[in-house]
């Protein structure tokens, strides 16, 4: 016995190894297609005599503000002055620690923007020896009211230094909660609560469709995967790849991203999950991995594609008016393809011998198998679809949220973790379902609770259900033997 | 009066009871009226009334699906049932928490056993004791508070053991033990806590043919000393040859109540159970005979009985 | 490449105040998961409690010593709340919940509703709530050299916190090697191995869980308060990355052994910050810039974590016997 481990461990070594190698070659290849992201400014670096202050001057959904001129002043020095490079940023090396301000020409703005918080400005910052101090200015295009509302509401700090403890999602993380889409706000001519409730109507279809597949993981294989965020940021990422650098048509881009998650999908079952069941290695075990899996992408990601939100397209689709509420034509059709995907997929589940088979594994994998169901094939198939399924949802969000970046996957991840519990673990129908919930509940909490907290209204749900149902809606009791 | 006399008295007092599901008896620990539970629409468990006799071994037994696992749930606070009360010793246990039940007196063991696998055998052990102050998380902390009782619960531990011949293991971790040595480490486990009844569920199950005969004769001792046992079996030999009253359920409901030849012969059981096959010969009697034969076998058993390793590794 | 300096630079990380910190925290959850394995993913929510307890008592004027008290208190209150419902759930339940139960934490904390208490997504600014601890100081004002590394004696990342903050560590230290040699710590091994068995043997199941989840996010928060005595307190710092590093140092270091996370901290950090420096001095700054270098040294720890888990889940201290990982 020991020996078939051995055998079988040193094979799973080389061909996880060989996956790994792979993976990395790769993604390091795409560096050429995807350029490096930052213009080069040169990098303060802090150290035990020197503080960094490093400010950032954006214009949300769109990109970088160059060229506009900022004073730093303060603890006695002389004010200096610097002009933020092509990234919008710039980089002010300090000698004492201590509080600076800093103040933004608002005439060197880019041609018709404003600041968002123009009593914000001078501001103040407090930096010390051996550490960088961030600040993140932000800067409304012409005409920004009304079509976009809230942009996200970024945080101070980028973390050039090892004392941060800021790991990759920590600082940019918190802004995406903020983003709300088009179609949640109020624009004259509508009823607020009925365009929030189709809002979340919305949102709520394309969280099903994100959330389905972790769902459809679960029900098979047991494994809470909390990777499955980045599965969804992948689509997004794929499609801005698509549209904005290799300019081909939208439809095209979604189809790609579809097929980036699959593959995705598909390379993580075959190359990390089949081993490590091929090993015996336990459900907790296997979700830890998923963790450091999750941290791995996002870091990935941010390492290409850095923290800015991206927009998947430019412009801004056509609205129309639908009775008390307007929708948007994209978010039109966003909707109509998320009914048609989890119509499909409710049929072949239901109906076809694949789907028939993904359900009895679910439901009991060694009876399964010993009636001569191919589990290892039905959770390859299953792994893929899930994966697609998630990498689909994440374009059509992105669309919808008007914008993507690196971590906005990992963001919605508890809400889709929200959505499945809600609904019932291992229950496709109840994902649906949870999911609907979940994102009505986060739009509609608009009404009462800050936009910034929208998503945590979700939570408290998702921490209520499992008080007070654990199965959730549609799940099955479980009964102690 | 000296224990022996007080278990062969409830042995005695066993004769009059009327051979009915749900006989009163002389002198009943546990007593159970219209306790039912149900899972999605089927009724697992209906039992209208049942009383065990303290004292004495009481088995249950029943084909599969019979409720016999799910009636020990509901008794040992493990699940809640739909409807029902029950008393122990006199105390009403509805309601009330597995944890507050086992501190009742009432103690049970599992159908899967459940040896704490990445602790040794002596801690196992520890474990069941009651009353360790140490078990608090403030005195925990200063040891001379707990140490003394600490001695207490090992000699204790040690003594159970030998006599289940596990001390030699002691220090062993006991997932190393063999299938039936952990039936054994949790039946001494049980018994650290001097309960007053013992709920064994299937404790013959899994348990290599060799070591039967010495399971069985750990639990006669145990009534023999006092303690009372409820069990749940399959094996008819050893139901027939231990136990001093037999329990019948089928599809939830108690249908036959009796001394063990008495009740193999009662049709209802015959239906629900034992079919087509019960005159079949499952295995040689002459074994469980009365008399010389089994003692001085079960004597060279417990002379000879240190398994290997190699033969006895648990799956 | 100077190595001497990145010698200097990965000697004061490793033992500074984030490294104590994580010590801390990974103390915290070795005695939710390593000893009673209860899978708690929220342990940076505990932190930030912490912090936000201990700043904002010291803004309102409590001394130091009380600060500390409430940033305590905050741990058990949250403690409490979390697990007084879902300690009855199962294993992956509670991780979702304590994961939610975090992010609700942070996301309130940044809020801007709450910006005159927290400070929202600013978070509270060093010079508000540090200047109890630092005057609580024996030592002057002034930088001392120790060897390589000089630092201030009393301000931020102070030899004053690593003094106070490894003396807490320490504590840590002995107080779990008493309580896991304990009839008390004998339980929670017992209920990590399977809840029923030990149900059925009286005890209180519940109670010892919700005594591990209480322990255990104490000194979480005192993870957080020296944490933020080094920096600033901002919600957005102490998220669920936070919380992902402490496991990876949790399993590195060894679960359920009682230097395990120490260990995991010290190597974690002195490795993470000997990597990128190493990258830094090495690979030119307009081939990858300082950012991208971060993300390398995090992508890196994510595949760490995922090979420690595979292939030696018992870490370096660990006891493969004894190995704490439950399958539940």
């Amino acid at each position: 016995m020991r020996a078939v481990a051995c055998r079988d461990r040193s094979v799973a070594l080389r061909r996880g190894a060989g996956g790994l190698l792979l993976t990395l070659l790769t993604a390091l290849s795409t560096l050429g297609v995807v350029g490096p992201a930052h213009a080069a400014t040169a990098p303060c670096s802090p150290d035990d005599a020197t503080a960094c202050l490093n400010v950032t001057v954006t214009v949300p959904g769109t990109g970088p503000a160059a060229g506009v001129d900022l004073t730093v002043a303060g603890q006695g020095a002389a004010p200096v002055q610097v002009t933020t490079d092509d990234a919008g940023k710039a980089s002010v090396a300090l000698t004492a620690a201590g509080d600076y301000t800093v103040t933004v020409d608002e005439a060197t703005l880019p041609a018709g923007t404003t600041l968002k918080d123009p009593a914000a400005n001078p501001a103040t910052v407090t930096v010390a020896l051996g550490r960088a101090a961030g600040r993140i200015v932000q800067v409304l295009p012409p005409g920004a009211d009304g079509a976009v509302e809230a942009s996200p509401t970024d945080d101070t700090g980028a973390t050039a230094t090892p004392d941060d403890a800021d790991a990759a999602g920590g600082d940019a993380e918190a802004g995406a909660e903020a983003e709300s889409s088009a179609e949640a706000s109020a624009a004259p001519g509508t009823n607020r609560y009925a365009q929030l409730l189709l809002a979340g109507t919305v949102f709520g279809l394309l969280l099903a469709l994100a959330s389905l597949g972790a769902n459809l993981i679960y029900g098979t294989t047991g494994l809470s995967n909390f990777a499955h965020g980045e599965l969804v940021t992948l689509g997004g990422m794929v499609a801005f790849l698509a549209v904005q650098r290799a300019h081909l048509p939208l439809w095209l881009a979604i189809i790609l991203a579809t097929a980036a998650g699959a593959l995705l999908g598909w390379f993580l079952n075959r190359f990390l999950f089949r081993p490590l069941r091929r090993r015996g290695v336990g459900i907790t075990q296997q979700m830890i991995v998923t963790i450091g899996l999750s941290l791995a992408l996002v870091s990935a990601y941010l390492f290409f594609f850095s923290a800015q939100p991206r927009p998947v397209v430019s412009g801004i689709s056509q609205r129309m008016q639908l009775g008390p509420v307007q929708i948007s034509a994209q978010s039109l059709v966003s909707v109509s393809i998320a009914v048609a995907v989890l119509a499909l997929v409710a049929f072949v589940l239901a109906r076809t011998r694949t789907g028939r088979a993904t359900r009895a594994v679910s439901d009991n994998p060694a009876l399964a198998a010993a009636t001569g169901i191919k589990v290892e094939s039905v959770i390859s198939q299953v792994w893929v679809v899930s994966a697609a399924l998630a990498s689909l949802g994440g374009v059509l969000l992105s669309l919808y949220l008007n914008t993507t970046r690196f971590n906005f996957g990992s963001t919605l991840l508890l809400l889709m973790f929200a959505a499945i519990t809600l609904g019932g673990l291992g229950s496709p129908l109840g994902a649906v379902i949870g999911a609907l919930v979940i994102g009505l509940v986060v739009e509609l909490s608009t009404l009462v609770l800050p936009n910034d907290m929208r998503y945590a209204s979700a939570l408290v749900i998702l921490i209520l259900v499992l008080l007070v149902r654990p199965q959730g809606i549609l799940g099955r009791a479980e009964r102690i033997g | 009066m000296p224990v022996d006399e007080v278990v062969q008295q409830a042995r005695r007092d066993l004769a009059p009871v009327p051979r009915v599901p749900g006989a009163p008896k002389a002198d009943a620990l546990l007593v159970a009226d219209g306790v039912r539970r149900s899972f999605g629409g089927v009724n697992a468990v209906d039992v209208e009334h049942l009383e065990v006799q303290r004292h004495v071994i009481t088995a249950l037994i029943g084909p599969n699906g019979a409720g016999k696992t799910t009636f020990f749930n509901l008794m040992t606070g493990f699940d809640k049932p739909d409807a029902g009360r029950w008393d122990f010793d006199g105390t009403s246990l509805a309601g009330v928490t597995a944890s507050r039940v086992a501190k009742t007196g009432m103690v049970r063991t599992f159908q899967l056993t459940k040896a704490l696998a990445r602790m040794t055998v002596l801690d196992n052990m520890r474990l069941g004791a009651r009353s360790q102050p140490g078990e608090g998380l403030f005195t925990a902390l200063v040891k001379p508070l707990w140490a003394p009782r600490e001695r207490e619960i090992t000699d204790k531990a040690m003594s159970l053991l030998e006599r289940f011949k596990l001390d030699t293991k002691k220090d062993d971790f006991a997932g190393e033990l063999s299938g039936g040595q952990r039936k054994l480490l949790e039946m001494a486990r049980a018994l650290m806590s001097d309960p007053t009844l013992v709920m064994l569920d299937e404790p013959m199950a899994g348990v290599n043919p060799a070591l039967t005969q010495s399971l069985l004769g750990h639990i006669t001792d145990l009534r023999d000393t006092g303690t009372t046992v409820l069990f749940v079996e399959h094996d008819m030999h050893m139901v027939r040859h231990i136990s001093d009253w037999v329990v019948v359920m089928a599809q939830g409901r108690v249908v036959a109540e009796g001394p063990p030849s008495e009740v193999m012969a009662d049709q209802a059981v015959i239906d629900a159970y034992l079919g087509a096959h019960h005159d079949m010969d499952l295995g040689d009697d002459a074994l469980l005979d009365e008399g010389g034969v089994i003692d001085a076998e079960a004597d060279a058993e417990a002379a000879a009985e240190v398994p290997t390793p190699t033969e006895e590794k648990a799956p | 490449m100077d190595f001497g300096q990145l010698a200097t630079n990965v000697l004061t990380e490793m033992l500074g105040p984030t490294a104590i910190a994580y010590a801390l925290a990974a103390i915290g959850l070795n005695i939710h998961f390593g000893l009673t394995g209860l899978i708690n993913m929220g342990q940076a929510g505990f932190m930030l409690l912490g912090a936000y307890g201990f700043a904002i008592s010291t803004i309102q004027g409590a001394p130091v010593w009380l600060a500390f008290l409430v940033a305590v208190a905050a741990a058990v209150v949250f403690a409490l709340l979390l697990g007084l419902p879902t300690l009855k759930l199962r294993g992956d339940y509670l991780a979702i919940v304590t994961i939610a139960a975090a992010e609700i934490v942070r996301m309130i904390g940044r809020s801007t509703a709450l910006t005159e208490v927290t400070g929202g997504a600013e978070g509270l600014t060093g010079n508000s709530f540090k200047a109890t601890f630092q005057d609580a100081s024996p030592f002057p004002d002034d930088r001392w050299t120790l060897g390589p590394i000089t630092l201030a004696t009393n301000a931020s990342n102070s030899w004053w916190l690593r003094i106070v903050g490894w003396g807490l560590v320490l504590l840590a230290c002995l107080f779990v090697w008493r309580l896991v040699r304990s009839p008390w710590g004998r339980v929670l091994k017992g209920i990590r191995e399977d809840e029923d068995a030990v149900r059925a043997l009286g005890k209180n199941v519940y109670g010892y869980k919700l005594q591990a989840l209480v322990l255990g996010g104490i000194f979480g928060a005192l993870g957080g308060v020296v944490f933020v005595l080094a920096s600033s307190v901002q919600a957005d710092s102490l998220g669920r990355p936070v919380t992902f590093n402490t496991w990876t140092i949790l399993l590195l270091g060894g679960a359920a052994t009682v230097l395990g996370p120490v260990l995991g901290s010290l190597l974690f950090w002195a490795a993470l910050v000997f990597v990128r420096g190493f990258l830094r001095g090495v690979i030119p700054p307009d081939t990858l810039s300082v950012q991208q270098i971060e993300q390398i040294g995090w992508v890196l720890v994510g595949l760490t974590l995922m090979a420690l888990i595979v292939f030696r889940p018992q870490g370096i201290l660990g006891d493969k016997k004894e190995l704490a990982i439950n399958a539940r």
